[in-house]
């Protein structure tokens, strides 16, 4: 019993800290529609950035989150102004076609200029576990768990902002949005930088749990499950989905893993997609899409 | 100016439908099949073996996959999975004692009962959705071949490809192992060109179009959707078994990863959706292109005394990959084959290119 108890509770918060990755796909799919393979990537550059202006440029550990996450904020903008922009109309294949390109550039061009071994997140958090009774908890996750329900929350709070509430409403209708004059182009530029300075966020956080390296990008499918089964529309989704895929994965492979000599963790997230595509393609709180003819 | 079109007059159905229609096409065709026939005298060894042979195994695994994308118009991130599957059941039925012939057919077809498993949500969703649900299929199945040791030979194991032999002759040398190649991908690539033209392709364009259009002339859009990802998964399935057995001649799991699913979804979209000649010009790009460029960037970075750290050497194939993908999909979203096309286009009238409708 304890033993589930500790798989459910370090898998609930890992699953928080998948959420925050998921919400990134769901800022950028929220305003253009746009599901954004690279967001991996966006993370582990995002690490990466941190750990460069922490460890090689010396700023504190705030002053190199910020900076990391502005610049991640300006990746976003920018990938969003000079690729996405040009592909509006195009088939869904060649748009993600296009944001796997950019994932592979980026699990190219960083390592490769940054170094490609596993680098240690500077952070100060003691790898002393918490117990919690006889449950022992990673400090890292509880971190990591609290986070991501701050950041998801600040997210919630930014919709309700004058600039949160336009991108709702581009969401809704891109051409109504212009009738009543909401700078379309940019709220969705504005997305992408959002979701940029998340993954810069996120990044921080992995780095911590499993290092800074190229592996970081493989989050996509762990991000992808919990976006999917969270509807890819609703933020509030990604909350509890990253929840359900988080324990379910670890108890699943707490349990299993003995019998088939590991690995399920990574199955377990692919079975999640394939299933609510199945049954249930627009997720728990998607939207669901009503195609006329 | 070669490709006049003058004189060129149907007057049957067969004629007008035919593969080529200009004679100077047809004499291309002809002097190609003869050189790729002749290849091995005319390229070295290492040419041969190292760039020729796994051109044409990829060309026809793309063509399959271009069937499917192109022209029914169905997404798929998990064609690396489907080959998998079409290589280690033709690897195992080898080992088993039957022949090459038997064990490629086999794997093609057991593949394209796995393969029609990735078409079922297809049969529900499409587009962003059905993209998903095949690149988790392809995790799901990668999962299966490297835990079931009666599949893979257990975890990290490497399955040796038995010797094959055609009709009681053993392929031994680089050249029948070429010409095998060769010989299965013009099959698949007449294959293709010939389903174009019949009352199937048809349908499956016009279920690209719209499937509900689709649905509304009379075509059966299930039965379609399904027939095109059999099909599809079974020209994968022995592409898949080929490469194993006349390339990579050991399989492993690593080979058919998610990488390799993404770089034939790249080689499709980079020749151009639904085009055969595209399928060649399209696996040769992503195949060739980054060891070239990456070579030359070597040899510039030599020769102007540049000093670039063997970390960054090392990723800079993945980052012209990734470049050339992205690139392509913004510059030239059609691919290869309309790069082709406006020459051909600018030819077949030229120097009259003032009558062009």
């Amino acid at each position: 019993m304890t033993f589930l108890a500790e798989l459910a509770i370090n898998g609930a918060l890992v699953g928080l800290m998948y959420a925050l990755v998921a919400s990134g796909i769901v800022l950028v799919y929220k305003s253009s529609g746009v599901v954004n393979l690279a967001q991996g990537g966006f993370v582990m550059a995002g690490a990466y950035l941190v750990w460069a202006y922490i460890a090689r440029l010396g700023l504190g550990l705030i002053p190199g989150i910020l900076a990391a996450a502005a610049s991640m904020g300006a990746l976003g903008w920018l990938t969003e102004r000079l690729a996405l922009r040009r592909m509006i109309g195009q088939p869904v294949i060649m748009i993600l076609m296009l944001t796997f390109g950019l994932e592979v550039v980026l699990r190219g061009a960083v390592p490769g200029a940054l170094g490609a071994d596993t680098k240690p997140m500077p952070i100060p958090i003691s790898q002393a576990p918490v117990w919690l009774g006889d449950i022992l908890i990673n400090r890292t996750y509880i971190l990591g768990g609290a986070v991501a329900v701050v950041m998801v929350a600040l997210l919630a709070v930014f919709f309700r902002t004058r600039a949160g509430i336009a991108m709702r409403a581009v969401s809704d209708d891109h051409l109504a949005a212009w009738a009543v004059g909401i700078p379309v182009e940019r709220t969705v530029a504005l997305s992408w930088a959002v979701s940029g300075a998340v993954a810069a966020v996120t990044g921080v956080l992995w780095g911590a749990v499993q290092g800074v390296d190229w592996s970081l990008s493989l989050l996509l499918i762990k991000a992808l499950s919990v976006a999917v089964l969270g509807g890819l529309d609703s933020l509030s989704g990604v909350v509890l989905a990253g929840l359900i895929v988080g324990v379910f994965e670890s108890v699943i492979s707490g349990y299993v893993d003995p019998f088939v000599g590991g690995g399920t963790r990574e199955v377990v997230a692919a079975v999640v997609i394939f299933l609510t595509v199945l049954i249930r393609p627009y997720g728990l709180f998607g939207r669901e899409v009503i195609e006329r003819v | 100016m070669f490709y006049r079109e003058c004189g060129v007059r149907h007057t049957t159905y067969a004629a007008d439908r035919a593969l080529a229609v200009i004679p100077f096409e047809r004499a291309l065709l002809v002097l190609l099949i003869v050189l790729a026939a002749a290849a091995p005298w005319i390229v070295t060894d290492l040419f041969l073996v190292s760039y020729l042979t796994p051109w044409l195994i990829w060309t026809a695994a793309v063509l399959g996959l271009n069937l499917l994308m192109g022209w029914a118009g169905q997404i798929h991130l998990g064609y690396g999975a489907v080959m998998a599957v079409g290589a280690y059941t033709a690897v195992h039925v080898a080992r088993a004692g039957a022949p090459f012939v038997v064990a490629v057919a086999a794997g093609g077809l057991v593949a394209a009962v796995i393969g029609s498993l990735f078409g079922l949500p297809a049969l529900r969703v499409r587009g962003l959705y059905l993209a998903m649900s095949t690149l988790a299929l392809q995790v799901i199945v990668d999962w299966i071949l490297v835990q079931v040791p009666a599949i893979s030979g257990g975890a990290q194991a490497t399955l040796l490809v038995p010797r094959p032999h055609i009709f009681g002759i053993p392929l031994v040398t680089d050249q029948a192992r070429y010409w095998t190649a060769a010989v299965f991908t013009l099959l698949v690539a007449l294959f293709v060109a010939n389903v174009r033209r019949t009352d199937v392709g048809r349908a499956l364009i016009a279920l690209r179009e719209k499937d509900y259009a689709a649905a509304v002339i009379g075509i059966n859009v299930f039965y379609y959707k399904a027939l095109a990802f059999f099909v599809s998964s079974f020209i994968g399935g022995m592409s898949g078994a080929a490469l194993a057995f006349l390339y990579y001649r050991a399989v492993t799991p690593e080979q058919f990863g998610l990488n390799v699913s993404i770089m034939a979804v790249a080689m499709v979209i980079v020749g151009g959706l639904g085009s055969i000649i595209g399928s060649f010009f399209g696996a040769g790009f992503i195949l060739l292109a980054p060891i070239w460029i990456e070579h030359g960037l070597r040899e510039l970075a030599a020769a102007l005394s540049v000093h670039i750290s063997p970390s960054t050497l090392a990723h800079l194939p993945l980052v012209i990959y990734g470049g050339l993908i992205t690139g392509f999909l913004l510059l030239e979203p059609l691919g290869l084959a309309k790069l082709y096309d406006n020459v051909r286009n600018y030819l077949r009238v030229w120097p009259f290119g003032y009558t062009k409708k």
